[in-house]
């Protein structure tokens, strides 16, 4: 077997048991005060630290682009209540005129 | 916001899955740029399936690195995803095969639709809509990037990296009705931007995501200072 071969099933093996492992730990680990309180706040930090990332990062620098464009359409459109679909497609159209323009 | 129908919680992961499998042509084309063959590049998306973890091994063999060096890399990406696991669990509450089955999909995507819903049976339906809608369409894209290199055009000419960004802050939002998660929302953001150009891809949002709910724990909520004042006043 080639070594990329090799290499490919090592991180596919790897990436799959730290998978696994992430669903397998007891209910009860989870049912702490505390652990309550973690768990009610990983989804408002993990959704803005991805929010953040996904517009901002461009691999391992930071770049303002056409997607912060896209972010500030889905932003006024929030504050009017628009439903997630139009908020999504909205800003896609927003970044991709954004691009085509710019 | 109004509570979501199943059928909105249907067409939101779709629309999510779409937007994000389209993302599997930029990663074909660059795999067999970076000198892979098309069944490394389409193994890497079955297998591995975690974006990040993919683009980082092809970066490494792409930038001369030993393969081996691709997979710790892959590796060290992959671990957001236990993190994630831990967040999913309580709420997909799987057993036997069908957990064995489902965790390939515990993904960036699938997690943050899964967590944006407060309806238990609704989490598990975006969970796995969104997972299973991705992992076909990502590899699907795959095959064909590989397949044509790079000769087709870029998905962000199509604003489909700002699409993403969107649907994530979309389902952030109806989550920042009260000041602490407001400010817990606000530090996981700017840890993570300040951690993007000191840490691989993947960590800031894993390293930015404990540092937001570290904050948030030495915040007092306010039920339990409420909760206290009235145990205070009782005679």
């Amino acid at each position: 077997m080639s070594p990329e071969w090799v290499a490919i099933l090592v991180a596919a093996a790897g990436c799959y048991a730290l998978k696994v492992a992430g669903v397998s730990v007891p209910q009860r680990v989870l049912a702490h005060p505390v652990a309550e309180r973690v768990a009610a706040l990983i989804p408002v930090a993990l959704l803005a630290a991805l929010v953040a990332v996904q517009v901002l990062a461009d691999g391992q620098s930071l770049t303002l682009d056409a997607r912060l464009l896209g972010l500030g359409v889905a932003v006024a459109l929030l504050l009017v209540r628009a439903p997630f679909l139009v908020v999504v497609v909205a800003a896609a159209a927003a970044a991709a005129l954004g691009r085509l323009l710019g | 916001m109004t509570a979501p129908t199943d059928r909105t919680v249907v067409a939101d992961s779709l629309g999510v899955g779409v937007a994000t499998g389209a993302y599997g042509v930029s990663f074909g084309a660059l795999a067999t740029a970076s000198g892979l063959d098309v069944w490394q590049a389409c193994a890497l998306s079955v297998l591995v399936f975690t974006g990040a973890s993919q683009f980082a091994f092809v970066g490494v063999v792409a930038a001369g690195g030993a393969p081996l060096a691709g997979s710790a890399t892959a590796l060290l990406l992959g671990s957001r995803n236990l993190f994630y696991g831990l967040a999913l669990a309580p709420r997909l509450r799987l057993r036997g095969w069908r957990r064995l089955l489902a965790a390939q999909v515990v993904i960036d995507e699938s997690t943050a639709m899964s967590l944006g819903q407060d309806d238990e049976r609704q989490a598990r339906l975006a969970f796995h809509l969104t997972g299973w809608s991705v992992f076909v369409l990502w590899n699907l894209m795959t095959l064909v990037g590989a397949l044509a290199g790079t000769a087709i055009g870029d998905p962000r000419t199509f604003g489909l990296d700002a699409a993403v960004g969107a649907a994530f802050l979309a389902l952030l939002w109806p989550r920042l009705t009260a000041w602490p998660q407001r400010v817990v929302a606000v530090v996981g953001a700017a840890a993570a931007t300040g951690l993007v150009p000191w840490t691989p891809a993947g960590v800031p949002v894993i390293v930015g995501g404990l540092v937001a709910v570290v904050a948030g724990l030495l915040l007092r909520p306010e039920p339990e200072r409420k909760e206290r004042e009235r145990e205070e006043v009782a005679p």
